[in-house]
């Protein structure tokens, strides 16, 4: 199996809890990062004076977009703004389906997006063809060369 | 400048002195005439007299034909400086004696002519007969005066005319230009008054009157014009000052409601914010504890199932219904927020194709119910398609949804004429409703059916109603219990 990982940007304990649940019930056991708002998950991928940024991306960013601190769209935008990961797969998970959030989630580049339904076997289903897709049938882009 | 241009005062000076020039040329002319007749006549008489008393002195002379007297005798003509030449002839007519005394031929006619006087070749010449008693003519005395005398009482009384002509048209001009004051003053001061009046839009000037003849009253007459005319502006003045006022204080009112109004949007634009706001956040963070609810009952179903024995397993069922139906509400409503928050495109639609497009989407959801729709083509309206899109979409369902025990389905979308209004109609052969009931059909969560009987949230035809009003139009419903439903709407 790939061993790509998940990044998962959600600040709702019970949400990373669930989504992990169905991850693993669906034998995806790949490595799931998760960053509780958006700060966490720019400094993972960029790295801080303590820690450098990660030699691997991930294979798949799933984002929320209601966060503390930074919020998603935010994120989305520093992702597609820096030359290693504008080309990183950024999948859009959350609770509203606002038609504004859709156009404003494409017009900034997500590659996906997907409305967590509250019924958890659908959430499950959904969370387990994420991984699927994005883990197994989706080819990442190359990483890009190093300066 | 002609004559008609000309300042009045000119003319009238002009015309007096026409007039008095006229006047004046005229009796000079019949001065001098009178002068120069008179004169001739005068020369005449003294030239008859004098011939006659030669002629009377004469008569012994040619009697006598003595030469050398009749000599003498002429010569006393030479006391008249005017006598040019004097002859006595005799009874034959031969000359007998001449003046001067050896006259040139040329100044003495060859023999008498006939008696009288008369001018002849600038001369007056006198053929006067001498005779002695009543009937015994001796001969005849001839005189020649030239007519210097004549010619110089002509110019005498010439130069006399021209001067008096002179000083009395001086005496003319001067009393013209005094006079014609007493006629052009009124009419200058008038035209001065008028230029004034018209040019300043002084309307308060007046004319001053110089005496009560004709131009004085049209003096009169002007002033009472100007006075009229005043007062009229005045009236006018104070209407047009009315007027602004009510225009000012017309506009203050509006710009008080303008204020108002602006107000009144300022605070439904807040509103609709806070609306959109709430709405937001409503559809991020309402929807997340229902997902714990739901997911955590799931996961206690999984992992404890045989510990929550059948009636714990029953109850997390219901708890998973519950919040999932809490999701549908939640979303329902969203969806009413989004129908009053949308902004409006209004184009034309084509409810027909929009109408067949629903019932593809709802036959291939639910493939093995066989619903008759029954859609008239070409029905048109103006408005906003995504939200007439909505409008269909509830009606066609709920006709859909509420005719699923009727073992023939029927749902209809056509349009009727309604005094002179296009009127759109769905109608199914469900349910139906009582139409006590039918004023709660658009009500926000108002059901007339239970959720066990049909599943529904009761927002959908609230939702309808919201987007037919905010395109001006009616919807009402007609419904008999178990015999189907009718909803007539109006855009």
């Amino acid at each position: 199996m790939n061993a790509g990982k998940i990044l998962l940007v959600e600040d709702n304990p019970d949400d990373v809890a669930l989504t992990m649940r169905a991850l693993k019930s669906h034998n995806i056991t790949n490595d799931v990062i998760v960053a509780q708002d958006g700060v966490e998950a720019i400094d993972y991928l960029f790295g801080t004076k303590g820690r450098p940024a990660p030699t691997d991306l991930p294979a798949v960013v799933l984002l929320d977009l209601k966060l503390p601190k930074i919020n998603g769209m935010e994120v989305l935008q520093r992702i597609r703004a820096d030359e290693r990961t504008r080309l990183l797969p950024v999948v859009i998970l959350t609770s509203s389906d606002e038609e504004r959030d859709i156009i404003d989630g494409y017009s900034l580049g997500a590659n996906s997006y997907v409305r967590k339904p509250v019924d958890f076997v659908e959430f499950t289903k959904a969370a387990q063809q994420l991984g699927l897709y994005w883990l197994l049938m989706n080819r990442t882009p190359p990483p890009p060369r190093g300066p | 400048m002609s004559i008609r241009d000309w300042p009045i005062k000119r003319k009238l000076t002009a015309i007096l002195l026409l007039i008095s020039g006229l006047v004046l040329v005229l009796t000079s002319v019949a001065f001098v005439t009178y002068e120069v007749v008179t004169f001739r006549q005068t020369i005449q008489t003294h030239l008859a007299t004098r011939s006659r008393i030669l002629a009377a002195n004469s008569t012994a002379a040619l009697a006598f034909a003595n030469e050398a007297d009749a000599t003498e005798i002429l010569a006393a003509l030479r006391y008249d400086p005017h006598t040019v030449a004097g002859a006595l002839y005799d009874r034959n007519g031969r000359v007998l004696a001449t003046y001067p005394a050896r006259a040139a031929a040329d100044l003495i006619p060859g023999a008498p002519e006939p008696d009288g006087y008369r001018f002849e070749g600038g001369r007056l010449v006198a053929f006067t007969p001498v005779a002695q008693g009543a009937n015994q003519r001796l001969g005849t005395l001839y005189i020649a005066s030239d007519t210097k005398a004549v010619s110089d009482a002509i110019r005498l009384s010439g130069i006399i005319a021209i001067v008096v002509l002179a000083i009395a048209l001086l005496a003319a001009y001067a009393l013209a230009a005094a006079l014609q004051g007493r006629i052009s003053a009124p009419i200058l001061a008038l035209a001065e008054t008028a230029t004034a009046a018209s040019t300043r839009q002084d309307y308060s000037l007046r004319a001053p009157k110089f005496g009560e003849d004709e131009l004085g009253t049209l003096t009169d007459a002007f002033n009472q014009m100007l006075g009229r005319i005043e007062d009229q502006k005045q009236e006018l003045q104070q209407h047009a000052t009315r007027l602004e006022q009510r225009v000012a204080d017309r506009t203050k009112e509006l710009e008080h409601r303008n204020e108002a109004l602006r107000r009144n949007a300022a605070e439904l634009l807040a509103a609709n914010n806070e609306l959109d706001a709430f709405a937001y956040s409503v559809s991020h963070d309402l929807r997340a504890p229902l997902r714990s609810i739901d997911g955590f009952s799931q996961v206690l179903l999984e992992d404890y199932a045989t510990q929550l024995g059948d009636g714990g397993r029953d109850s997390l069922q219901r708890v998973r219904a519950a919040s999932q139906r809490m999701a549908t509400l939640i979303d329902d409503l969203l969806k009413l927020a989004r129908v009053t928050r949308a902004e409006m495109r209004t184009e034309p639609v084509d409810l027909s194709a929009m109408a067949r497009d629903i019932v593809v989407d709802i036959q291939r959801a639910a493939p093995d119910r066989p619903v008759e729709f029954a859609i008239t083509p070409g029905l048109e309206a103006q408005g906003d398609s995504r939200l007439l899109r909505v409008v269909l979409d509830n009606l066609l369902r709920n006709g859909w949804k509420y005719s699923s025990k009727r073992p023939q389905a029927r749902v209809e979308f056509n349009a009727l004429e309604e005094n002179g209004e296009r009127v759109f109609v769905v109608k199914d052969n469900g349910a139906g409703f009582d139409m006590r009931y039918a004023d709660k059909l658009f009500g926000v969560f108002q059901r007339l059916h239970s959720a066990a009987e049909f599943e529904g949230t009761g927002v959908g035809l609230a939702t309808v109603r919201r987007i037919i009003d905010r395109h001006g139009g009616r919807i009402w419903a007609e419904g008999v219990v178990d015999q189907g439903a009718t909803f007539y709407f109006t855009l």
